[in-house]
């Protein structure tokens, strides 16, 4: 529907992308595609791809969300903090930890729209510092193991025996993408989404209320970082909230830019977000293959980020000029 | 070299500057002599900004030649225009407001000893000149924290330690109280006696008439004529800043004059609006008249919700209403097209599809979900009907042309099936077809029964579409005026507009 000519374009190319480097890692390495060794990919991308859903939200806002990762890190925590105290329904303790992140979430968005904070930045960075200091705090320093399995159920079941079996959550992730994409095409207010990103005057004077839209998408963000937290608990069966200042903003960052948003708003898609966290997870497998080092990883990381960046804006250029030259004639 | 001496200090010979689709001077004249106070006057859109960015450097004209001391000069950017002495004090004003009075006059000039800035030269310059031009503050103070005159004076101070020649001021009185105004014309007076030209670009006729030694007046991009101050009157002037045939360019088309629709009742946002009331009925095209900075874009914007009011009260269809934010406005029924179609009218970046349902989500979805189908019919409809040149409803809006964008902007509005369709510069940069088809557009609105509010800086337009007219200034309602009165000509509403007052009938 949207931006039908540009977008798809550009996801042609993250998808072919995606496959060259899963070709390239398969020559250098037999390892690569070993079922186990896909399965982990799939694992890995699973919790980027939770952090990534409400960046993107943000992003098409033209904000972004820098608390996305420490929000996680402090969702786990506050179920740690629970069973520290001997809380003992798995439930609860997820209910709790949603309502929690969801609640952050919003505390940036009225930042933003009803405190009128500059930028976002501004306020998510705050943030991200305040919940890693929180995420300590609730668990008195601590790292908390052995919670209900409830908890653990979305991190750690998997289905059949391939490769040690599929991660169920792998499959909520693509649920949940599926989800979020007719939100976003189908549904109004996920087109006044993009329509706040574009132009934020312009979408307020056609009657449509900008701070409750704003609110609405970091607060999803918020819910979202959460989800990611429940999945991390499970995944490592421990929360340790000094993980609070590790950059997971960033990757789900880099996964929504290679995927075709803009830091400038009005773009971006689920199907190039997805793609982008697989990239991601991609990259950091074969690093690990190859035995890159963490150092390594990070420059070529960031590399890749502001190759995708740059790429979009020469791609802007050029159609910039095709419609110049189209309309000189 | 033969240096031919000049009686000018600055002249401007048969200057022309186009831009694409618009000649915007042709064959300018302007002569600025030392010591000088000369006027500038012209309607909105007559060319004074050009003129201004020509002398200035920032644009480079096409044709014509520009005299400095006789001497022919060519300004390819701003900073050759300074170097030969020609300084401008624009309406808003170029200051670091948290830098201090003497940053503000050195910047880019500073002062050096050794390699370190000379900040004790810098000030006793700085507070000397702007004794010399009668104000007596610390140089060391930020600029922002002294009032608008103070800041204007920085401006000039700047303009005097370059030996500028001339000084362009535009539009200097317009955000100044009386007691500033007064100080600013005592410095310019100053500014004279030390042997520099000053052109005065005002709205204001008393203000000429009170300081200028001549008066420039130029039209649709035409110098018109040149002449000492005591051979213009009111009159004179204005005729001839308006002087033109009226061309049948206007479909004009009646409708029945219907209930009152919308009335406003002494609407006040402080220093903008003193009270502003007016009626607008049904079946009609209310024009609103008056300069730039009248008041008229605020008015309607605070009617729709966009900013807020300090006081003032709105009925719509004779029921008060409080509307605190463009969403209630449309609840209520009134659309505002907005004057700046890409900053506040459209999301560019969205296809055709997307903006045309921006103001009407919940008439075009089934619960949260946009009914694709129901979309595609209203949009093909608006296409046909407001002849929106595109090759598909999914062309994003960014790519269309200027008239094309402003049809899908009206296309929006009509979907927000409103009753007071407020049109704030409608034809603003559009070709003349699509300006033709606006004005249709309005023609089948009020043959409908709806009510439609057009502001329009452009007179021969508020004269051929508007079954009545309010003139404002000031953020004041100046008069009142109906289409069948006999102060419905160009001069009477001019002269309300720069401030005259019309007889009753």
């Amino acid at each position: 529907m949207k931006n039908k000519k540009s977008g798809s374009g550009f996801q042609l190319g993250t998808l072919l992308a995606l496959v060259v480097m899963c070709v390239i890692l398969a020559v250098a390495n037999k390892n690569f595609y070993s079922p186990s060794n896909i399965m982990g990919i799939l694992k890995q991308t699973t919790f980027n791809a939770f952090l990534a859903t409400g960046m993107l939200l943000c992003l098409i806002t033209a904000g972004i969300d820098l608390s996305v990762g420490a929000n996680a890190v402090f969702c786990a925590c506050v179920m740690g903090a629970m069973k520290q105290a001997g809380v003992t329904s798995g439930l609860l303790m997820m209910v709790v930890a949603i309502a929690a992140g969801g609640l952050m979430g919003f505390v940036n968005g009225t930042l933003l729209t009803r405190l009128h904070l500059p930028h976002p930045f501004v306020s998510t960075l705050g943030m991200k510092n305040v919940l890693w200091g929180a995420a300590l705090m609730v668990t008195g320093s601590q790292m908390v193991n052995k919670f209900p399995s409830s908890v653990e159920w979305l991190g750690v079941t998997t289905l059949g025996s391939w490769g040690g079996g599929f991660p169920v959550g792998f499959i909520v992730v693509i649920v949940l993408y599926i989800i979020m994409h007719i939100f976003l095409s189908k549904t109004a207010l996920g087109r006044s989404i993009y329509c706040a990103g574009g132009n934020i005057e312009a979408t307020r004077l056609s009657g449509i209320n900008t701070a409750n839209v704003l609110t609405f998408c970091y607060t999803l963000s918020g819910v979202m970082a959460a989800l990611g937290g429940i999945y991390s608990v499970g995944r490592s069966g421990i929360c340790n909230g000094s993980n609070a200042n590790y950059p997971y903003d960033t990757d789900a960052i880099a996964a929504c830019i290679i995927g075709g948003a803009s830091f400038t708003g009005g773009k971006g898609t689920m199907i190039g977000t997805m793609l982008g966290c697989l990239i991601i997870a991609v990259l950091r497998n074969g690093f690990t293959m190859l035995s890159i080092d963490s150092a390594g990883q990070n420059i070529v990381l960031g590399l890749v980020i502001i190759l995708s960046v740059l790429m979009d804006v020469i791609r802007e250029q050029m159609e910039a000029k095709r419609r110049r030259l189209a309309a000189a004639k | 070299m033969i240096i031919q001496v000049s009686e000018y200090v600055v002249e401007l010979k048969n200057i022309t500057k186009r831009f694409p689709g618009v000649v915007a001077l042709k064959d300018m004249q302007l002569a600025v002599k030392p010591g000088e106070i000369h006027g500038l006057i012209g309607e909105n859109g007559a060319g004074k900004s050009t003129l201004i960015k020509v002398l200035t450097g920032v644009h480079l004209a096409d044709e014509g030649e520009i005299y400095v001391n006789g001497e022919k000069r060519v300004f390819k950017n701003p900073n050759e225009s300074a170097a030969a002495g020609i300084a401008c004090v624009y309406q808003e004003l170029n200051m670091e407001r948290l830098l201090s009075i003497t940053d503000n006059i050195f910047i880019n000039k500073w002062l050096k000893k050794g390699a370190l800035l000379d900040y004790d030269t810098m000030h006793a310059k700085a507070a000397e000149v702007m004794k010399s031009l009668g104000q007596d503050v610390d140089p060391r103070k930020a600029a922002g924290t002294f009032g608008m005159g103070v800041q204007q004076m920085i401006e000039i101070a700047k303009a005097v330690l370059i030996d500028a020649k001339m000084i362009i001021m535009d539009e200097p009185t317009s955000s100044l109280g009386e007691k500033e105004v007064a100080e600013l014309m005592k410095t310019c007076r100053e500014l004279k006696a030390r042997g520099i030209g000053i052109l005065f670009v005002s709205h204001k006729l008393e203000e000429l008439f009170e300081l200028c030694d001549r008066v420039t007046v130029i039209r649709d991009g035409e110098y018109i004529e040149t002449r000492d101050i005591k051979d213009w009157t009111n009159d004179s002037l204005i005729t001839a800043m308006v002087g033109r045939t009226l061309e049948n360019q206007f479909p004009k088309e009646f409708g029945t004059k219907g209930e009152c629709m919308l009335k406003v009742e002494d609407l006040r946002i402080g220093g903008v609006l003193n009270g502003v009331s007016f009626e607008a009925y049904g079946g009609q095209i209310l024009g609103l008249s008056g300069l730039v900075g009248a008041g008229r874009t605020e008015t309607v914007r605070a009617v729709f919700g966009a900013d807020p009011l300090d006081g003032g009260k709105i009925y719509v269809k004779g029921k008060e209403v409080k509307i605190r934010s463009p969403k209630q406005a449309i609840k209520e029924g009134i659309a505002l097209l907005t004057e700046d179609r890409k900053g506040s009218g459209l999301v560019l970046g969205q296809t055709i599809r997307t903006n045309l349902i921006m103001s009407s989500f919940k008439k075009h979805s089934d619960g949260p979900f946009l009914n694709e189908k129901r979309i595609e019919e209203t949009g093909q409809g608006h296409i046909e009907s407001l002849r929106i040149k595109t090759p598909s409803i999914d062309e994003i809006v960014g790519q269309l042309s200027g008239g094309n964008q402003q049809k899908v902007v009206i296309g929006k509005w009509i979907n927000s099936d409103a009753d007071i369709y407020i049109f704030d510069e409608p034809t603003r940069g559009i070709d003349v077809g699509a300006k033709v088809e606006v004005y249709n557009v309005m023609n089948s609105l009020v043959k409908a029964g709806k009510c439609v509010i057009m502001i329009s800086s452009e007179m021969p337009e508020i004269l051929g579409m508007s079954d009545r007219v309010v003139v404002m200034r000031g953020g004041r309602v100046m008069a009142t005026v109906e289409r069948d009165s006999k102060h419905f000509n160009q001069e009477d509403i001019m002269k309300a507009a720069w401030g005259g007052t019309l007889d009753e009938e």
